[in-house]
């Protein structure tokens, strides 16, 4: 009844779309959402050195990241996420926040590197050391100690022949990191902390706080972006129900002008989107709402790229060539035309992405997957469908791709 | 020579209009950006934006008296969503967590828990230092889109295309300057998508011109205006059904999109609609122009040969 090539199309269609339903719901609970989306607080800090201080150094700039995230982690907050951004920047997104001034509060407070005595008393700060005091050593026992030196030799004295005996603990915040004892009086600016038993890795982030304390930076919020979970549900809604909707009618339109090739661009379409997303979860993107627009707008690319060849293969048809040849010439020349388009999409899509920042970046990224994945669905796998059914000769009527019989001129 | 294309207007010899209108459209443009600027949003312009969805259909009036009582008076919010149930109130100052918590404790104790807003705070030197960004993001990303239809194709179609997707460009914060809507960060996002649409259509055209001069010969310039005229013809349904699809879509996130993303497919429904202009009415006669003028002195153009 029906050619074997009509078979294998509708098998390929009808596996595509039965696979595309059946992971639909697994990928889209994939989809990781930006705070745009699902609520939450974004601040973006300018880090500056206290009066008197040095420079902020891409290290300082790291590190104090580090303390960040070591200080979100220790409230017990979802997955921050602090990136560092240009020379001294610091990006800080809180997923989910609902005590914001809480959070505030604690990002905004200074790196708090303390020396206490038993009793509780801070003996030194980290303005007491010297710039990147502390150092990383081996004993003869091929142990790690950390060294430190300090400013005041005097002071160190004071403070040493206090303790001497007893410990004098290394505190981050409130926090107790390090509680070596002190053996003798130290007369002299530098001195050296016996880690025990403790990794190199341990050591390591001793010294780090350490340095970090004699280094503190001040941060000046720059930007803040505060999303209740409600509002950014609702704008998830809306904007997707718009693209969902404008959709449905673009691929509508398709089939009504451009028929049989409108058809195939109707599923090679919804091929893309299901692609798409798949993309983004595999390259562990954030969709954010502009992403969103970007995705509907790749949408209209694809959906141009479907037209060009659907009006190049009019064209041909109306010139009076066969099904066959006119999709064959259709194809070759419209390949380049949407190539060369694509290319300067993503030419300023990589623009925007090495420029922009925050949601801009995102727009950007989702722009150029959204190209890709188009050329494979939108030039190639629609070609391949396409194929399929001309050489079926089922649809070899003009009407079939929107040409009336009367435009066709003799050869 | 023939295209076998109904030429329904001829494009080339009325070119001087359009250039016309679009001169003139760029002069108002810039008069505006001089003596107006751009109403710029909190992205641009330090400040403090609150957008807050209120859960129940709401006034101007109503949400202004609510920010007086808490000690904003001068404030003027606007109303959007689908069922004005969303309120954006722009302030010129930088507010802290206590005061935009103050602002938010009023709508909640007005309206209810259903409040729940976005409160987004910028500071002037990162407003300024966006504003700049942009600016370098268009120009490298036309010189980038210039040098690859340079290659591609040649150097008069660079610079027609360039013109047109820079003029387009500039449309879009004209239109924004003279009406007055808000420019924010995702605007930025909305000129660059206009750029990357605009020479979409002008290679598919430029690409039929290529061809079509591949095929034929033109020997003086009333052919090269027909050939440019049948290229026009022969690409207008495309460009006319790829215009309308994408502009469904635009359409349809300006509605029933979210009112942070409105301003942004404003943008670029206006980008889309010059692009789509400009395409065949700027881009194109302009190349017939640079070409002609290699007709007319052959020989002068020519590079000497070493």
């Amino acid at each position: 009844m029906f050619g074997k090539r009509i078979v294998a199309f509708l098998a390929i269609v009808v596996v595509a779309f039965a696979v595309m339903a059946g992971t639909s719901p697994w990928l889209l609970k994939g989809v990781k959402l930006g705070l745009d989306l699902k609520g939450g607080f974004e601040v973006l800090y300018e880090a500056v050195p206290y009066e008197g201080g040095v420079a902020v150094t891409p290290e300082s700039l790291k590190q104090t990241a580090n303390s960040l995230q070591k200080r979100v982690d220790a409230s017990g907050l979802v997955e921050p996420e602090i990136t560092t951004e240009g020379a001294n920047r610091i990006r800080v997104k809180l997923p989910g926040v609902e005590n914001e001034e809480e959070v505030r509060n604690l990002l905004a407070k200074p790196i708090n590197l303390t020396f206490r005595a038993p009793d509780g008393e801070i003996m030194l700060t980290g303005t007491d050391f010297v710039e990147n005091a502390a150092g990383l050593e081996f004993n003869e026992l091929n142990r790690p100690v950390v060294t430190i030196k300090l400013k005041n030799a005097k002071k160190f004295e004071e403070v040493t022949s206090k303790l001497v005996g007893q410990t004098m603990s290394i505190y981050l915040d409130e926090q107790e990191i390090s509680s070596p004892r002190v053996n003798q009086v130290i007369a002299s600016d530098s001195a050296v902390i016996e880690m025990g038993n403790s990794s190199t890795q341990e050591a390591r982030e001793l010294r780090d706080l350490i340095n970090m304390g004699s280094l503190p930076l001040k941060l000046e919020e720059k930007y803040t972006n505060s999303i209740g979970a409600k509002l950014g549900m609702e704008s998830l809604k809306d904007t997707v129900t718009a693209g969902i909707l404008g959709s449905v009618i673009v691929l509508v339109f398709m089939i009504i002008i451009f028929r049989l090739p409108g058809f195939v661009a109707a599923i090679t379409i919804i091929t893309y989107a299901w692609l798409l997303i798949l993309v983004q979860n595999l390259m562990n993107a954030t969709l954010t709402l502009p992403g969103i627009a970007a995705f509907v707008l790749g949408v209209g690319m694809a959906v141009d790229a479907n037209i060009i060849t659907a009006e190049r293969i009019k064209e041909e048809i109306r010139s009076g060539k066969s099904m066959l040849s006119s999709l064959k010439a259709g194809s070759k020349s419209s390949f380049r035309t949407i190539m060369d388009a694509n290319i300067t999409g993503i030419i300023s899509s990589a623009v925007l992405y090495f420029i922009g920042d925050g949601a801009i970046k995102g727009f950007a990224l989702t722009m150029i997957f959204s190209i890709l994945v188009s050329i494979v669905t939108n030039i190639y796998f629609a070609r391949f469908l396409l194929d399929m059914l001309v050489r079926s000769n089922r649809f070899m009527k003009p009407g079939y791709y929107g040409v009336k019989e009367s435009e066709i001129r003799e050869l | 020579m023939n295209f076998d294309t109904k030429i329904r207007y001829d494009f080339v010899k009325n070119r001087n209009k359009y250039f016309m209108f679009s001169i003139g459209l760029t002069l108002v443009g810039i008069i505006s950006l001089i003596l107006f600027q751009l109403n710029f949003g909190v992205d641009f312009k330090a400040g403090t934006n609150i957008d807050v969805s209120i859960g129940q259909s709401v006034t101007q009036q109503d949400i202004k008296t609510t920010l007086d009582e808490a000690g904003f008076p001068d404030e003027t919010p606007t109303i959007g969503g689908a069922n004005n149930d969303r309120a954006t109130i722009r302030f010129n100052d930088i507010l802290d967590q206590e005061q935009s918590a103050k602002v938010l404790e009023a709508l909640k104790a007005k309206y209810g828990e259903d409040v729940s807003a976005e409160v987004n705070v910028v500071s002037p030197d990162l407003a300024q230092e966006q504003g700049i960004n942009t600016i370098w993001a268009i120009l490298i990303a036309s010189l980038g889109i210039m040098l690859y239809v340079m290659v591609r194709f040649e150097w008069r179609f660079a610079l027609a295309s360039n013109i047109s997707i820079l003029y387009d460009s500039f449309v879009v914060i004209a239109i924004f300057s003279i009406f007055r809507f808000e420019v924010d960060l995702p605007f930025i996002a909305a000129v660059l998508t206009t750029l990357g649409y605009s020479i979409n259509d002008k290679i598919v055209i430029f690409d039929r011109i290529r061809e079509n001069l591949r095929f034929s010969q033109h020997k003086n310039e009333e052919q090269l205006a027909h050939l440019v005229n049948a290229s026009i013809w022969q690409t207008m349904a495309r460009n006319l059904y790829t215009v309308l699809t994408v502009v469904i879509v635009t359409v349809c996130i300006f509605f029933l999109g979210s009112p942070s993303i409105k301003m942004f497919s404003l943008a670029l429904l206006v980008g889309l609609v010059s692009g789509a202009y400009s395409t065949v009415f700027i881009a194109s006669p302009l190349w017939f122009l640079f070409k002609r003028k290699e007709k007319q002195k052959p020989k002068a153009a020519a590079k000497p040969t070493p």
